[in-house]
């Protein structure tokens, strides 16, 4: 159900820790059901404007619409009630270490649904199950693996079956395989539930398997270098940085 | 062989430099700074050459050399022809300049001056306390929605940090009380007893673990094993990112995290401070009875006599001060943990010393409050 109607518009976002300046100047469009791509060199600043967009660090300038709706010039209690649609798989799973799996799902549902305890659970299981962690429901998360862990964190960002799910760095830490299965589960999600997903990685092999739009991050200009479909933006873009991070850093080859 | 550098001037205006002997890091190395001088004075060559003919080993020691005569080269537009040096050595020194400093990446170290240094600190010092008073703040806020049924927390959280802060503190409560009435029923008993006063240790004890000592030694104990075990469990969470995942829910993190465990405290440190005060009098008594011609029944009368509800009511609220403080204390430091592992460490020391400061500080003020009441 990929539909091409604007969800998420960044216009004119500059991102500053006090004087020091990450980003400047970003203008980018998610459309409904896109797999977007924030990309580009580490310490380019992908991981704060992922920050901005969740609502975790504010834009020194500029506001990110969602479905029309700014973001940061409304209450907070707005804010809040625009952040329960989102889902947040954080780079290390960030899943509470007090709590069971089952609690960690279930948290969100018994703050912001009726459900009793009972079906809760039932939900929090149906969840697991969907990431490949049937069974796992009384696990406490130092008892599972790394790759597990972003799994579970995975099964918690989608409790609340948000609009918009947000990824930073699925791949990190994984091996090829179990990162090849993020990026699929990510694309059964897309393709099933019709969520929205915004991904912030470096792994070309992720980005072309997934991403059909996305914003290159420059570190040294300290802005946007381009957006599109990463694909295209490999065998076309007329910049040489975008063309040279895409093919990893191999010089075009004459294709006489 | 010694490592060992010689520069010469040669005929065609260039700098000819002999490396020769293993330079190897931690064995006697030339200085470079001959040759440094050299680039930067006003004669200066134009070019510099280099023959390695007779250099033995080398390692990182080499290089770093290198390293300094090529940044001097460049930073006086002296030629540098890099052709006589072992390959190796050739590419380590291309590898080190191959990639520029970034622009404004270098930190420039200042020297400061005494005013200075104390300058900040003070204005750190200004910074951290209204740090706090904001953080107060929320926490006023954070119990309004707790009392109008709007916060989020788990029961299952307060319950634990309850049986926490409460019953498993009970060993080093008894103990530390029950030490602090032997020690304070030993003074009485020596002092008193010149005067044939030996009967009123039962009432030194008794008050003084009321109304000042039982409060004062649970706080410290409890900011030495609670507050700390607040700031480390919530400065554990923000470096691993829980906290940001609260946040991004919608869910305030001090309605969640702070108040479950600011509430256990404040409520069982009365409790404990109670339990405090009983065991420091019974260790008062067994030291009084064992040393003083005093029936447990005089004692016992004696001591029931001499504690009001004014000195018992006083000292219970003087401990809800002190818990709420080091509770204070230490989620404070703890939502303020920067990122690292190390982080933690300094916020845990920190909840752990403001707590001792803000109850000693706090002692003195309900003090000369107290007296001016005449309670």
């Amino acid at each position: 159900m990929q539909t091409n109607d604007a969800q998420i518009v960044a216009e004119n976002i500059t991102i500053a820790y006090g004087d020091f300046v990450v980003q400047r100047d970003l203008n980018f469009t998610v459309n409904r059901g896109d797999i977007f791509i924030i990309m580009g060199g580490s310490g380019c600043g992908k991981s704060t404007l992922l920050k901005t967009m969740i609502g975790l660090k504010e834009p020194s300038t500029g506001d990110i619409y969602y479905d029309g709706v700014p973001f940061w010039v409304s209450s907070a209690k707005d804010r809040d009630n625009m952040k329960r649609k989102f889902g947040t798989l954080f780079q290390s799973g960030a899943l509470w270490s007090s709590m069971t799996l089952a609690e960690n799902i279930g948290l969100a549902l018994k703050q912001y649904t009726s459900l009793s305890d009972a079906e809760i659970r039932e939900v929090a299981a149906y969840k697991l199950m969907l990431v490949g962690l049937a069974g796992f429901e009384d696990y406490y998360p130092n008892e599972i693996s790394g790759g597990m862990k972003k799994r579970a964190g995975l099964a918690r960002a989608m409790a609340l079956d948000p609009d918009i799910l947000f990824f930073d760095e699925p791949s990190a830490g994984l091996d090829p395989i179990s990162a090849k299965l993020l990026d699929d589960l990510i694309l059964e999600l897309r393709d099933s539930l019709g969520t929205t997903v915004v991904v912030v990685t470096h792994e070309l092999a992720s980005i072309f398997a997934i991403g059909n739009n996305s914003v290159f991050l420059d570190p040294d200009t300290k802005t946007q270098l381009a957006t599109g479909n990463p694909c295209e933006m490999r065998d076309h873009h007329p910049n040489e940085v975008v063309r040279n991070f895409l093919r990893r850093g191999v010089a075009e080859v004459n294709a006489a | 062989m010694d490592a060992a550098l010689t520069c010469n001037d040669t005929t065609d205006d260039s700098l000819a430099i002999t490396l020769s002997g293993d330079w190897m890091l931690g064995s006697a190395l030339p200085n470079v700074d001959p040759v440094l001088a050299k680039l930067s004075a006003t004669l200066r060559p134009a070019a510099i050459r280099f023959d390695a003919t007779a250099l033995g080993d080398w390692d990182t020691g080499l290089v770093a050399a290198l390293v300094a005569i090529r940044r001097g080269a460049e930073a006086n537009d002296v030629l540098l022809d890099d052709g006589g040096l072992p390959d190796g050595a050739r590419q380590l020194v291309a590898l080190a300049f191959a990639v520029k400093e970034r622009e404004g990446a270098r930190r420039l170290r200042k020297d400061q001056g005494f005013l200075e240094v104390v300058g900040e600190k003070i204005l750190r010092v200004v910074e951290r306390s209204r740090d706090l008073l904001g953080f107060v703040g929320e926490l006023v806020l954070s119990f309004g929605r707790l009392f109008r049924g709007k916060a989020t927390y788990l029961r299952s959280d307060l319950t634990q940090h309850i049986q926490e802060a409460g019953a498993e503190a009970l060993p080093i409560v008894s103990l530390i009380s029950f030490l602090i009435g032997m020690i304070f029923a030993f003074v009485g008993v020596m002092q008193l007893n010149n005067f044939g006063a030996g009967i009123y240790t039962a009432d030194l004890v008794a008050v003084a673990m009321v109304r000042e000592m039982a409060p004062i030694m649970t706080a410290i104990i409890m900011a030495g094993r609670t507050g700390a075990a607040y700031a480390a469990q919530i400065g554990t969470m923000k470096v691993n990112e829980e906290v940001d995942a609260l946040t991004t829910l919608g869910m305030h993190p001090i309605d969640f995290l702070v108040t479950p465990r600011v509430l256990a405290l404040v409520v069982m440190m009365p409790l404990l401070t109670m339990y405090g005060s009983l065991m420091g009098i019974l260790g008062g008594a067994a030291v009084g009875l064992a040393m003083l011609d005093a029936s447990l029944v005089q004692y016992t009368t004696q001591t029931v006599n001499s504690v009001g509800l004014n000195s018992l009511l006083g000292g219970l609220f003087k401990s809800i001060v002190y818990g709420s403080l080091v509770a204070i204390a230490g989620c404070q430091q703890g939502m303020a943990c920067g990122n690292s592992a190390m982080a933690v460490g300094q916020s845990t020391t920190r909840a752990v010393v403001m707590g001792i400061v803000l109850i000693v500080v706090s002692a003195a003020v309900l003090t000369v409050i107290y007296i001016n009441l005449g309670i």
